[in-house]
């Protein structure tokens, strides 16, 4: 396959960006996504030019590291990572259109690459549970109801890649902190924390800068591990009754 | 900030008020499409000037009608501070976008489709409501009462074309406001549940063609009978 990119470069972080065409020759319709980035970058570095910067780490689906707003879609055309996404998705001959997560709060810090440490600092303000130092506890001991696991861990398979973001009309965060609350919530560990959770991610979602939720329902459609929505609703369950009858005053 | 200050200006807080004053509004359309069927009994116009006296002056009424105003006023600020916080949550655009792929092109556009309402709104409170509380309308006597004719100025305000396109075309947009926004407040409300969510979005679906359709056949039954 032959391909024209269409990439946006932006050396740092204050540095106002724009686009640049390069063209690849020869890619397999069995690369991956960032394999095909990997061979352009080969080509620039032979050239002596500045490789373009992407995020990735596992190139396996499983960590959330890979990005990339794909022809107006973030991970491009399917509903997968970047990493998992493969070349026989494209057609000979065409343009790809190649852009950061947009949002006030994943600011590009180099080329393709957002710092998405605002998604770090939600998870610090509340999602986490306390745990018990001493004996190991019997596996079984705490009953749960299989049906109650699946949806905590169906919640659990967010892998904070911020496709929901990105896919927002209003760079809405409400998606990945509903999941990290609810896969919390759900279960019987996530109890002693529940309210002041609730209260303070959502505290923490809107002063780094995030959107409201418009339900559109954008971000579900684009997330690559399937996180439904009925997960805000859950959230919006949670954050309200916490208000009411938490101590927070 | 006290906690109720705080929770009402965070996102969630925010869109709850959107939320509830939205359902509110919903309410209020329901009481105000039935009481208009009146317009298509063939009397004169006198069961719907008798009905337009009640709702002006029976006291239960004029409360249900602050807390519509209020309800109105709290909905479009709400929506003007939300949607200028989801505006700066992103500050430089996509150069290419494909957000049909992804979502409804009516719950992308509830600010556009929203301030067409308003506008809509505004021009018919000046033409009826104004009128009915503070214009000087002809009267009529039923039964030895006297009623303001509040029919009559209905009736000649149809007769211009421009207006009844106003409000046709202004009821397909309330429409699709309401087909994304009725059950989008049970969502906001964190009501969403295997059971019931399938039945309140065809609930919603139905609501948001029957209730503009009706509205909007008014004026092109009072246009096409005179
Ligand atoms: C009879 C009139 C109206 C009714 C029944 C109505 C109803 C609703 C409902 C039920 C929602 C969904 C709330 C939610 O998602 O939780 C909504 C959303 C919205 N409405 Fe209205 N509305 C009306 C008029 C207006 C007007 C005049 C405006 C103003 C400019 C407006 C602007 C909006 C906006 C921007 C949203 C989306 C807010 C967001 O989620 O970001 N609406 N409306
Ligand atoms: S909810 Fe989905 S799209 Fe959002 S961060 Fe988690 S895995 Fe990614
Ligand atoms: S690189 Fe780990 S999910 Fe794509």
């Amino acid at each position: 396959m032959n391909l024209t990119l269409n990439i946006w470069r932006q050396k740092n972080n204050t540095d106002k960006g724009g686009f640049r065409e390069y063209k690849v020759t020869d890619v397999s319709k069995d690369m991956s996504f960032l394999e095909m980035l990997d061979v352009l970058n080969e080509q620039l570095a032979e050239k002596g030019e500045d490789p373009v910067h992407f995020d990735h780490d596992c190139r396996e689906g499983i960590c959330g590291m890979c990005s990339l707003y794909i022809n107006g879609k973030p991970h491009g055309p399917l509903q997968t990572t970047t990493c998992q996404l493969h070349m026989r998705s494209f057609n000979d001959g065409e343009t790809i259109t190649i852009e950061p997560w947009r949002a006030k709060a994943f600011p590009v810090m180099k080329d393709l690459v957002v710092d998405r440490s605002a998604f770090d600092r939600i998870i610090q303000a509340g999602g986490y549970v306390s745990v018990n130092t001493g004996g190991v506890p019997d596996a079984n001991e705490i009953p749960i109801p299989k049906r109650v696991a699946d949806e905590a861990f169906d919640a659990a398979t967010c892998i904070g890649c911020g496709a929901c973001v990105a896919a927002c009309k209003n760079a809405s965060a409400m998606l990945f902190t509903s999941a990290k609350i609810s896969q919390l919530a759900l279960l019987p560990q996530g109890q002693v924390e529940r309210k002041e959770r609730a209260e303070k991610m959502v505290a923490q979602m809107d002063a780094e800068g995030f959107g409201a939720c418009t339900n559109t329902g954008a971000c579900e459609a684009e997330c690559p591990k399937g996180i439904s929505i009925s997960n805000i609703a859950r959230m919006n369950r949670e954050y309200f009754s916490a208000v009411v009858s938490s101590e927070n005053v | 900030m006290s906690w109720v200050s705080k929770t009402l200006s965070s996102t969630l807080g925010r869109k709850l008020l959107m939320a509830l004053t939205g359902l509110f509004l919903i309410l209020f359309l329901i009481g105000h499409v039935s009481g208009n069927t009146l317009l298509f009994k063939n009397d004169g116009g006198e069961a719907f000037n008798i009905y337009a006296k009640f709702m002006t002056t029976n006291p239960a009424v004029k409360i249900l009608s602050y807390l519509t105003y209020i309800s109105v006023i709290a909905h479009v600020v709400y929506s003007i501070i939300l949607t200028r916080v989801n505006k700066a949550a992103r500050p430089v655009p996509y150069a290419s976008s494909q957000a049909s792929t992804n979502s409804a092109w009516n719950s992308r556009n509830m600010g556009v489709l929203g301030t067409i309402i308003l506008i809509f709104l505004v021009v018919h409170l000046q033409g009826f409501w104004y009128q009915m509380h503070w214009g000087n309308l002809p009267t009529v006597q039923y039964n030895g009462e006297e009623y303001k004719d509040l029919y009559t100025i209905v009736k000649f305000a149809f007769q211009q074309e421009w207006l009844v396109a106003l409000y046709v075309i202004s009821m397909a947009f309330l429409g699709f406001h309401l087909s994304h926004g009725f059950a989008s407040a049970f969502q906001t409300l964190g009501l969403n549940h295997v059971k019931y969510s399938p039945a309140i979005k065809k609930v919603g679906l139905a609501f948001s063609i029957i209730v503009p359709a009706l509205f909007a056949s008014m004026p092109l039954y009072i246009y096409f009978m005179n």
